[in-house]
């Protein structure tokens, strides 16, 4: 076989499976994101791009965009000052109920945001647990919002730094120390520099979510705060100024593009001459004094920040009226929605399966094409391009799947598909962040191996890959059953009213004034935060042990 | 043939590690490649096994051209340097690996591996994880793996490279015996000459994707091509030297060599037993500046005369060798001693 026609053919397997991903990402993402940004930029035919600057010479806008960067940036130092303790503890330190304790700091992060929401309302604002107390209420200003994301992202920097801290040679730091380093410096020139590609990511992906927030600041935020992507919802929906909100949505493509690209080149980085070591053998009982006050300290962090908001929004659910707010939901009061709310769970639970499986089929066939030999500059480029959905703005996508999927072939509209095919677009990006390094860890000789003794392509992958992967398999559509199941920024403009998932439901109870209201999204929000991390523990006994993306 | 090559080339960015090699392999015979590290012979099996495509030239299976064969439909067996057992098997789905990629029935397989089992020397061992197994019984285990499908040609790269020494005296032995009843067509690669002397019935001596020199273990031991293969082969008196009649000018002095030797410029070898020392003697001056205790004798390293030409080796019998230090002058043996090229 010659070398250009191995390359061929290597080149037409590549293509081949990165055919559906690419079909798929250019349907039901490229299509509807340029049609709605044309249809607010062009006018007669005619790119008008002098909106750019008109648009951005508006002080509300310049504040708007001012404040969820420094909103972003803000709460990416607050995340990483108050969870890389968390990350040391979990990666040197061994204490009962570890596994326990790593299961439910991750549970926030797969929480919907309208749930994180509404739990931060419980506790800090009008009526909440703080108001009662102390008659503190933070829900005005942006205290709120900035506890909100520490808590949605705490398990972003404990998983990302803490699994790569585990997991280096605790012996790299001896050698420093037999060298005659004293402990701090052994750290500071050892494990700091090893460690510090792991932090930016981690880092990056907490300003990415941060900088993109929408259900937290929509909830919390009031009538005051306001991120781009907030405002993006406003215009279009509120306002109907579809021009301005195609030129919020093109800067914040931008400000993502760029956030994914520095993102992707340190995880190269961190992907290159570290030498790693099982993480269960390096970590060790605390002792001394200091050791075991800083367990406490994290301890008492997560109970404070993690667990007492959920804590509250269940004792709100239930309130003064026991379980009156759950009946309440089994109800059609043909008000609010057309149907009963408790609907909604049925709605969502379906919509999340099939987008689990749409975002698997998308993501097994991208991941694969990714492993492949020789990838090229083409094949990054497609890295990046799966990676957009998790930062363009949801409520763009959701609008211009309105606007764009109306007519055929891709007449859409008035389907229910649309809902699971908006979910599973941001469901892809976890699939491929979790499969990947799994996938890229297995040996290419045992691939070859396999090939020497007859294995045709399809068969290697059945017989070598796929028993490696099963596990990352599982989590990958966990990861996207719980992200789709919380997806609030497309879904709220395409969930039809008579089939509300939860998150939407959730959003519109609270939009309503009412005891009664409030009390049934708080209960709704419990529902579907048992049912989050329910599927979160389950996944958890399947983790692999290798560190993911996420 | 069973197995040709014919201007075999590969390169990467724009370096040959295989550069256009010919080589010929009949049915039944072991052939080793031998070679330092980065000589090309890994790329030399990969390019047959069809896991590395070639730049230029061809490979031939039983006459068949192999060009746009993928490596699953060649029916060639590899044995991987580190022996890439599928680690979420247990041995005996290992080895029923390739039985099973040929569509033979359980049955088959379940004979077969029994069969193998028993003839790497491992009998019982089928439902063992290979994690649990020793790096001996891996190899083994690969082994078996690598024979199970009958493969027409079996390489080996590296077969016993991460064994210890008595392991490894001890499987090569076992190895060429085992060839030898299975009338197995053979081509292995390693870069240790015991290991290829002991198990080949032809050595190929490689240097930067070229084929240096190609004969019995035998002939390559006596007759190193050039100074090269003589180097890698582990003779360090090699020298540039002008002969005439029966006389060659050494840095070492003048050294007597074959009547027949070839005249003119040429590069020597001077086997260490063609190193005769003779204490307080005639012949060049030497001081002796290390000796190494080699079991069946002792290597003495000299520095001739006043301290600035090529040193020399000798290999000398355990009561007779100098101590570091001592003075002592040289005789040649015209019989050790080889002319290159």
């Amino acid at each position: 076989m010659s070398r250009a026609a191995a390359r061929r053919r290597e080149a037409a397997a590549r293509l081949g499976l990165m055919a559906v991903p690419v079909a798929f990402f250019a349907a039901f993402f490229a299509y509807p994101v340029t049609a709605i940004v044309a249809r607010g930029l062009k006018a007669d035919g005619v790119w008008q791009f002098g909106r750019i600057g008109e648009v951005l010479a508006q002080s509300d806008i310049r504040q708007v965009l001012w404040f969820t960067t420094w909103q972003a940036l803000v709460s990416t130092a607050l995340t990483l000052l108050i969870a890389l303790p968390g990350a040391y503890v979990f990666a040197r330190f061994d204490f009962p109920g570890k596994q326990l304790l790593r299961a439910v700091v991750t549970v926030p992060f797969v929480l919907p945001t309208v749930v994180v929401g509404t739990a931060f309302m419980a506790l800090v604002g009008r009526g909440g647990l703080l108001d009662e107390l102390w008659g503190l209420r933070l829900d005005t200003t942006v205290w709120a919002i900035l506890l909100a994301h520490v808590f949605f992202n705490y398990a972003v920097v404990v998983r990302t730094v803490g699994g790569l801290w585990g997991q280096l040679d605790p012996r790299q730091e001896e050698a420093a120390r037999m060298l005659g380093a004293s402990r701090f410096t052994a750290w500071r020139t050892v494990t700091l520099p090893a460690l510090a590609p792991a932090v930016a990511a981690a880092a990056l992906m907490v300003f990415l979510f941060t900088f993109t927030s929408f259900g937290v600041v929509q909830i919390l935020g009031g009538p005051t705060f306001a991120t781009l992507e907030v405002e993006i919802y406003r215009q279009t929906s509120e306002i109907f100024d579809l021009s301005t909100a195609a030129v919020l949505t093109m800067i914040q493509f931008v400000a993502v593009g760029a956030i994914l690209a520095l993102h992707a080149w340190t995880v190269r980085r961190r992907e290159t001459a570290l030498r790693l070591v099982d993480a269960s053998g390096t970590a060790r009982r605390p002792h001394g004094a200091g050791q075991w006050a800083l367990l406490a300290g994290v301890f008492a962090t997560v109970a404070v920040l993690l667990l007492l908001p959920l804590a509250v929004l269940v004792e709100r659910s239930f309130g003064d009226a026991g379980l009156g707010h759950y009946r309440a939901l089994t109800r059609d009061d043909g008000g609010v929605f057309l149907v009963a709310p408790i609907e909604a769970v049925g709605n969502s639970l379906r919509y999340a399966a099939l987008a689990t499986v749409i975002a698997m089929v998308i993501g097994t066939l991208a991941s694969v094409a990714l492993t492949r030999r020789d990838a090229g500059r083409l094949v990054r480029g497609f890295d990046a391009l799966l990676m957009l959905p998790l930062g363009v703005s949801a409520v763009t996508v959701g609008f211009g799947f309105l606007i764009a999927l109306d007519e055929p072939p891709l007449d859409l509209r008035s389907s229910w598909i649309l809902v699971p095919l908006a979910q599973a677009l941001v469901g892809v990006p976890f699939v491929v962040r979790t499969m990947l390094p799994v996938l890229r860890a297995v040996d290419v000789r045992l691939r070859e191996a396999a090939a020497v003794l007859g294995a045709s392509p399809w068969r290697v992958w059945r017989e070598v890959d796929l028993p490696m992967v099963r596990r990352a398999v599982l989590v990958a559509a966990g990861f996207a059953f719980a992200v789709s199941l919380g997806e609030f920024g497309a879904t709220v403009f395409i969930a039809r009213p008579d089939n509300p998932t939860l998150p939407v439901a959730v959003a519109r109870l609270l939009g309503r004034p009412g005891e009664l209201n409030y009390g049934q999204a708080m209960a709704l929000s419990t529902i579907l935060m048992i049912v989050c991390a329910v599927a979160l523990l389950l996944l958890e006994r399947l983790r692999t042990d290798r560190s993911g993306e996420f | 043939m069973l197995l040709s090559l014919e201007g075999a080339t590969v390169r990467f960015g724009g370096r040959a590690v295989l550069d256009a090699v010919d080589l010929q392999v009949a049915e039944h015979e072991t052939v080793c490649v031998l070679g330092p590290s980065g000589s090309g012979k890994s790329t030399l099996l990969r390019a047959v096994a069809g896991l590395q495509p070639l730049d230029a030239g061809r490979i031939s299976l039983a006459g068949r051209d192999q060009a746009g064969v993928p490596a699953h439909r060649r029916g060639v067996g590899l044995m991987f340097q580190d022996h890439q057992l599928f680690p979420q098997r247990d041995v005996g789905a290992n080895v029923a690996f390739g039985l099973r990629m040929h569509g033979a029935s359980r049955s088959e397989q379940a004979d077969r591996v029994r069969e193998l089992l028993e003839l790497v020397g491992l009998p019982g061992a089928r439902g063992r994880a290979v994690a649990a197994l020793s790096g001996g019984e891996q190899q083994r285990v690969a082994l078996a793996r690598a024979l199970a499908p009958s493969p027409r040609l079996l390489m080996l790269d590296e077969p016993l490279g991460q064994l210890d020494r008595s392991l490894r005296e001890r499987l090569v032995v076992e190895l060429r015996e085992l060839f030898g009843r299975l009338g197995t067509t053979v081509l292995a690669v390693t870069h240790d000459q015991g290991e290829a002397f002991a198990l080949a019935d032809r050595v190929v001596v490689m240097r930067d994707g070229r084929i240096a020199q190609s004969g019995t273990p035998l002939e390559v031991w006596q007759r190193p091509a050039d100074a090269f293969v003589a180097r890698f082969l582990g003779f360090e008196n090699v020298a540039e030297a002008t002969i005439t009649a029966d006389v060659a000018v050494t840095p070492w002095g003048k050294i007597p060599v074959p009547a027949d030797a070839p005249q003119g410029t040429r590069t020597l070898l001077v086997r260490p037993a063609g190193v005769r020392l003779v204490p307080g003697g005639a012949g060049p001056r030497c001081t002796v500046t290390a000796r190494t205790f080699r079991g069946t004798h002792v290597a003495v390293r000299l520095q001739p005369g006043d301290g600035d030409g090529p040193r020399l080796e000798a290999a000398c019998a355990l009561r007779a060798a100098p101590e570091v230090g001592d003075e002592v002058g040289v005789e040649f043996d015209a019989a050790e001693i080889v002319v290159l090229g």
